[in-house]
């Protein structure tokens, strides 16, 4: 069993499922019946992708794993997702802020996946890479709209780039199994990928009229598992079911 | 890859043909590009089914729906699920286009068009009930994943667009 490519794969489809679990969570509370289904549709596509990773993490894991027992029955510190993506749905702004701050290096990272020299991993790169196009899509269209929009509106997506800036360091950020997996010519370096990110992230921003936020301290710590205080309430929801009937099934 | 790449032994193709999309049921997996291979090995019948979208619920669906088919002509399926390559709108036959027109579904354009149609508001989308060119876009994403919402503004008629895929 390769542990380091196990924490590998973590580290990309832990984002997947817990922002997944995010945008569920606005499934029927979205602001416009056309906001809602889109929402609820990028959900669909990162846990179908998180699905992908987990099924070939239970493969590497053998025994009774499955992708259920990878999704539903690790502790927090087990997960591996970064600290943005487990940032609460305060108001749409926020939403779609933190969406945008993820799709733009998500997009980065499959562009490079998808090279890899683990089969599994570069196929569910390429099938990804469809996918993620239109949430870039998406969201960045929302980060125009809302930036370029009323005085409300941008004020509110002006203040949710601002908040959500100190967790993009940690997108760039390169764990022990990170750089295992680069030399083997699995993992992609994501420290590489900081300067085309801040190009294609302060682009769409210009174009919103909002100005990119300038930090000198971040937060990290989500991809060695320490996690922001927002990640047991998730976990809580998440599990409920098979925590409180382990091995139910639909 | 493309259609031609398929690989489906000739006595399968009957069975196959009677499996459609549960969500858009005048489209058979066939047709959608769907199914990659099927294969006789013994007495069991080895089908590779390609996900359109990772999350498609459908898919499950599909795969149930193709071992129940077989399981009717006394034969065992087992489905297998295939990523790579990976699964593009460009699969969709000729004859399941016209199917997709016919259910009220406007077809894949090519993906530069696709862009423009999702993104730059022109009209290029062709509305399936009357034909006009004059729609526009309500929402990128629609009632299921491989779909946008459009809206025609002739006959004021809202439609799916399958959106492009490649």
């Amino acid at each position: 069993m390769n542990e380091s490519l196990i924490q590998y794969i973590f580290g990309i489809a832990d984002n997947a499922l817990i922002l997944g679990q995010r945008l569920g969570e606005l499934c029927g509370h979205g602001p416009t019946l056309e906001t809602d289904i889109a929402g609820t549709n990028i959900a669909l596509d990162l846990l179908g992708q998180t699905r992908s990773y987990y099924q070939y993490v239970a493969q590497l894991q053998g025994g009774v794993a499955t992708e259920d027992t990878v999704a539903f029955l690790r502790l927090e510190r087990d997960y591996k997702n970064v600290l943005l993506v487990e940032q609460p749905n305060t108001d749409f702004a926020y939403v779609m802020a933190r969406q945008f701050l993820f799709d733009q290096f998500h997009l980065l990272l499959l562009e490079k996946l998808q090279f890899s020299q683990d089969e599994t991993l570069a196929a569910i790169a390429k099938k990804s890479i469809k996918e993620v196009s239109y949430h870039v899509r998406f969201s960045s269209d929302w980060v125009r709209r809302l930036g370029d929009g009323t005085d409300e509106s941008h004020e509110r997506i002006q203040e949710a780039i601002c908040h959500l800036w100190q967790f993009t360091e940690e997108l760039f950020e390169m764990t022990q199994a990170d750089s295992e997996m680069v030399v083997q010519g699995i993992g992609v370096d994501v420290s590489q990928l900081k300067k085309a990110y801040h190009q294609n992230v302060s682009e769409v921003l210009s174009e919103a009229t909002l100005k990119t936020p300038v930090l000198e301290f971040f937060q990290k710590g989500g991809k060695t598992g320490r996690h922001s205080e927002h990640m047991g309430y998730i976990l809580t929801d998440l599990q409920y079911m098979q925590r409180t009937f382990p091995n139910m099934t639909w | 890859m493309t259609a031609t790449d398929i690989q489906i032994e000739p006595e399968f193709l009957e069975v196959l043909q009677t499996v459609h999309d549960p969500e858009i049921p005048v489209l058979s997996l066939l047709d959608m590009g769907v199914v990659r291979s099927a294969r006789r090995n013994g007495n069991i019948a080895e089908i590779k089914i390609s996900p359109t979208y990772s999350g498609c619920p459908a898919m499950d669906v599909m795969a149930d729906d193709i071992r129940l088919a077989f399981k009717e002509k006394g034969i065992e399926a087992k489905v297998q699920l295939v990523l790579s390559p990976a699964w593009t709108t460009d699969w969709i036959t000729s004859r399941g286009r016209e199917a997709l027109e016919k259910y009220g579904i406007a077809a894949p354009l090519q993906p530069e068009a696709d862009k423009e149609a999702l993104l730059g508001n022109k009209k290029l989308v062709q509305c399936p009930q009357c034909g006009s060119l004059n729609t526009q876009l309500v929402s990128q994403f629609g009632s299921t994943a491989c779909k946008a919402l459009f809206q025609c503004r002739d006959c004021q008629e809202p439609f799916d667009y399958f959106k492009c895929l490649k």
